[in-house]
């Protein structure tokens, strides 16, 4: 994907003399090996900071909420469903976007590749389908598709949903994927044994809000967790307050989520975070046969009423 | 080594419903333990947190003057969940005073000065701590002079004390309301920055003035004080900030290299003007 | 807990300088710092532990004190209670969490309170009981040690002394790990600490091939040897051999920020350049650089209540979330994301310079830098801050 990066700068460059767009968000280098960082252009002259390889897993679509400005936004293909998510519910309208669409094959994932290696990784490069990792004073090739991150390695929408350029052209979908696995295995579990697979998962977590910053859905003005009046939950570590903050924000995502990753990705102490949305993602599909972000014109299934809508669960 | 969290327990012994859309009410409070009032040696100018068990503190400007012993005075605006429920507690209800916090208008240079006070709403509160402790060491100051404004004549703070200090010959009141349709009004109408254009002394080298008030009413007294040559060190201000402990180790209500609750929050203009403006 | 050695010659790393008297010299990056490079004898112990001691004296240790170290909790490693016989992990560069939760667990419970209005202390706060036992941390790192040296400036100061802090910090005996092969991202000799340093540390462990170096920097330091049965002097040139071993670690250093500036720019000055809006505007203000963070101290009060009784407790809070700095007004002073980034920078980077004079609020971990979701990154940011002319905001 690094034959990307010309195209990026050659469309971005031509909308900010043009003057189409009064920036382009997109990611420069990052400063340590695995990390690019988003940033924003404002003159066609500085397009040459942009970049694109296998480190752009953040999800851009998070830095777009209420802009006023015109606005060219690099977007693969789930950046481009959570902006049609944002379409939906009115955070920015689609005259202010040029959407450069990004055909995705995926993010490698940081944490499966240093878990790979003793101590540190000094550099890793790209290599067509090949990952050159370099740390522990040798040097391991992995093939891409063995190290991407899991969402990608299931995604079924890698080429964008919606875009006004696109930088390469379209990839093949992957086909018959089974994108709920890991929640079936979760779902045949005994309820103590779920209490304790979910006391384990979420024991680290250090309610640094990260997974929730990170998510481009995530935009509330105060968050659950914050409101004082009444306290919905309390701010210690205390474990049935994490878990509520974590259950509850999976609800709030519930037929929203596009599976982007973000939330897993900005996880310091590398919580499988998508564990709740998935659930919440596979019961939206089976409900309403509903996936997020798909299309600007139609609204997700929890703010609209059909009298087709299951009703078996009401007793 | 004292807990510095730990608060004074103390029980409401008055509550008076100040303003006309009840949401000021001063709370008066007396020590349950009486060696406590010892230890809480204040002065003019300074907060306390209030502390409600179950409910959180809230940093208050304390309203009584050191003067007046046997009890302590807050005037609590009510906008969030702790003054919520404390505009809902009754007399005889307990809970705990920190403090006294912070820094203090500064008495000991304006001993023999002229002093101005200006204030709006109910940032009054520490003013008031102010006005009453100056004329009870009259002879330690010269000219007072009193500007103070509300909204309209039902949201103004200690109306009987303004009238009482009103009649003195030893004190300039200049109470004013931005508007009324109170044809009894015998006193100003206008703005506050309008009034101390009007009525307040001419700045100099012996006459200090102590604002107080809304960061609106502060924006457009400056204007007023500085063309009435008042030099920024002697332009006294008393801000708010976010806080939590109020004793300068949370780090919520930090600006610059300072705490608003242990190196404030009285400044000069002069120290602000070289402060970041997150207050 | 700070060092007491007799400072009898300071010697830089490259420059030649008067070695008869003792000066703070600046570092070929800027920051101060002071060099050991010799010690008189008197000055300083040095043991040697043999692998089998080492385990023999921790259980003895472990007997009267609770005992932390580092051990791999699934991908990565933190501090953590050591059990009977369990010893720490060693293999490790640094820990993902910085040990400050030692001596300032996020949530640390502060009074206790009945709502009860039979009870006759009802709605007055009561102490809670805390439990300050003796704890040992086994191989702290020394960056994360001199940590505790810059946030002691906070809760310790003349007119307040947090007494949670305060008291479990005295009751904690560090014993720093020094560290051989720092990370790419490690800053530490520029950040005023450095993979050998000794401040706040009672004893510093040079790990070797089958045993450790252990140099007893305090009282405390030389208590706990004693507990633990470490008697056995290490040989004349053990001092040196330390030295040396510390001259190659900070030569393996390659990452440094500037300094130098900083402190005679002036504070409205940085506050006013224009980069701010670049630096902030990949943050997405999650809480995890202060988290993460040993010298961040930040914290928030809270009332927990549970039918009639409840807890006033603190928890870990962050500048980085808007409802840091709201007002019960509605007001927010830092209301916007750029003015929160710049507070946190500014903050780190200028205004504890000024306050303590002690250098900047850093010790060159590079947890923030590793583990920023966003890859913002405080030594880009550094160097930005220290110029001195104006500059394009670009790099």
């Amino acid at each position: 994907m690094l034959e990307y990066t010309e195209k990026i700068r050659e469309i971005s460059k031509q909308l900010l003399k043009d003057c189409k767009v009064d920036m382009v968000i997109g990611f420069r280098k990052g400063t340590i090996p695995m990390m690019n960082e988003p940033t924003f252009i404002k003159s066609a002259n500085e397009v040459g900071q942009l970049v694109w390889d296998s480190n752009c897993g953040i999800n851009l679509a998070n830095y777009l909420t209420n802009r006023k400005e015109n606005i060219g936004i690099i977007a693969k293909g789930c950046d481009s469903r959570n902006i049609c998510v944002h379409l939906v519910e009115n955070k920015i309208k689609r005259e202010q976007l040029h959407i450069i669409g990004v055909p995705c094959k995926g993010m490698i994932d940081k944490r499966k590749i240093a878990a790979l290696f003793e101590k540190e990784i000094l550099k890793v490069e790209e290599n067509g389908e090949k990952i050159v990792v370099e740390g522990d004073g040798t040097v391991k090739v992995f093939e891409k598709k063995d190290v991407l991150q899991e969402n990608c390695a299931i995604c079924i929408h890698r080429n964008p949903v919606i875009y006004d350029d696109l930088v390469g052209d379209l990839v093949e979908e992957q086909k018959d994927v089974d994108r709920y696995e890991d929640v079936r295995k979760i779902e045949a579990m005994a309820p103590d044994q779920k209490w304790s697979h979910f006391d384990d998962l979420l024991k680290d977590c250090i309610r640094c809000y990260a997974c929730r910053n990170a998510c481009p859905l995530c935009y509330c003005p105060t968050c659950f967790v914050d409101e004082s009046r009444p306290q919905w939950v309390g701010k210690s570590i205390d474990p049935t307050d994490t878990r509520t903050f974590h259950f509850l924000r999976a609800y709030h995502c519930a037929g929203r989520c596009t599976d982007c990753g973000a939330c897993e990705r900005a996880c310091p102490v590398g919580i499988k975070v998508r564990t709740f949305t998935k659930k919440l993602e596979k019961d939206v599909k089976e409900l309403f046969n509903f996936e997020a972000g798909l299309d600007p014109d139609v609204r997700p299934p929890l703010d609209v009423y059909k009298t087709q809508d299951p009703e078996d669960f009401i007793k | 080594m004292q807990n510095p969290y730990l608060p004074y327990p103390v029980r409401i012994s008055e509550i008076i419903t100040e303003t006309e859309d009840k949401n000021l009410k001063t709370f008066k409070y007396v020590f349950i333990n009486p060696e406590d009032e010892e230890k809480f040696d204040y002065k003019a100018g300074q907060f306390a947190e209030l502390s409600i068990a179950g409910k959180g503190e809230i940093p208050i400007g304390i309203a009584s003057s050191p003067v007046e012993k046997g009890f302590l005075k807050f005037t609590v605006n009510k906008v969030g969940l702790v003054s919520t429920h404390l505009h809902n507690m009754k007399v005889g209800d307990v809970m705990g005073i920190r403090g006294p916090l912070g820094t203090w208008y500064p008495w000991d240079t304006m001993e023999g000065k002229n002093v101005v006070i200006i204030g709006g709403g109910f940032a009054f509160t520490t003013l008031r701590s102010s006005i009453v402790y100056m004329l009870a060491n009259r002879d330690r100051f010269k000219e007072i002079h009193v500007i103070y404004g509300a909204r309209t004549p039902g949201m103004l703070l200690y109306v009987d004390e303004l009238k009482e200090w009103e009649k003195r010959d030893d004190i300039h009141m200049h109470i004013t309301v931005d508007a009324t349709d109170d044809p009894d009004w015998k006193y100003n109408k206008g703005f506050v920055p309008t009034i101390t254009d009007q009525k307040a002394p001419h700045g100099n080298d012996d006459t200090y003035a102590i604002i107080c008030g809304p960061p609106i009413m502060i924006k457009f007294t400056q204007p007023v004080l500085e063309k009435l040559n008042y030099a920024h060190d002697h332009i006294i201000m008393s801000l708010e900030n976010r806080m939590k402990c109020g004793i300068g180790i949370c780090g919520h209500c930090n600006i610059g290299r300072h705490f608003v609750c242990k190196d404030g929050p009285v400044f000069t203009l002069n120290q602000l003007n070289n402060m970041p403006r997150e207050y | 807990m700070y060092t007491r050695h007799k400072i009898l010659r300071i010697l830089s790393n490259n420059d030649k300088i008067d070695r008869e008297k003792p000066f703070f010299k600046k570092t070929y990056k800027g920051q101060r710092t002071i060099h050991l490079a010799k010690i008189e004898a008197d000055g300083m112990k040095v043991l040697k532990i043999k692998k089998e001691d080492w385990a023999k004296g921790l259980e003895k240790i472990g007997e009267s004190c609770r005992l932390l170290g580092p051990l791999k909790d699934g991908e990565f490693h933190n501090f953590k209670e050591l059990g009977r016989g369990e010893l720490p992990d060693f293999n490790f560069q640094n820990t993902r969490l910085s040990p400050k939760s030692i001596v300032y667990p996020q949530s640390e419970k502060m009074f206790d309170y009945t709502l009860d209005q039979n009870d006759p202390d009802h709605d007055i706060l009561k102490e809670a009981e805390k439990n300050y036992s003796s704890q040992v941390v086994m191989g702290i790192r020394p960056c994360d040690a001199k940590a505790f040296s810059l946030v002691k400036l906070n809760f310790d100061s003349p007119e307040y002394k947090d007494i949670y802090w305060l008291k479990r910090f005295e009751s904690t005996t560090l014993v720093g790990l020094a560290c051989h092969n720092p990370c790419s991202s490690c800053f530490c000799t520029s950040a005023g600490t450095g993979p050998f340093h000794s401040e706040a540390l009672d004893m510093l462990l040079v790990q070797e091939q089958d045993r450790f170096l252990a140099q007893i920097l305090t009282e405390k330091g030389e208590a706990l040897a004693k507990i633990a049965g470490w008697t056995i002097e290490a040989g004349s040139n053990a001092q040196e051999q330390i030295t040396t071993m510390k001259e190659s670690a900070e030569g393996r250093i390659t990452s440094f920020i500037s300094g130098e500036n900083l402190k005679n720019k002036s504070a409205m000055e940085i506050y006013e350049e224009p980069y701010w809006e670049d630096v902030s505007f990949s943050c997405i203000n999650c809480g995890t650089c202060t988290y993460l963070c040993p010298t961040c101290w930040c914290f928030d009060v809270q009332d927990e209540t549970c039918g009639n009784c409840g807890i006033r407790i603190r928890n870990w809070d962050s500048c980085m979330y808007p409802l840091f700095s709201l007002h019960g007004s509605g007001h927010n002073p830092r209301g916007q994301k750029l003015q929160r980034v710049r507070q946190r920078f500014m903050h780190k980077l200028k205004y504890f310079l000024d306050k303590y004079d002690e250098g900047i609020q850093c010790v060159g971990c590079g947890r923030c830098v590793r583990y920023c979701p966003v890859n913002i990154d405080i030594r880009r940011v550094c160097e930005l801050m220290n110029r001195s002319e104006a500059c394009p905001v670009t790099i």
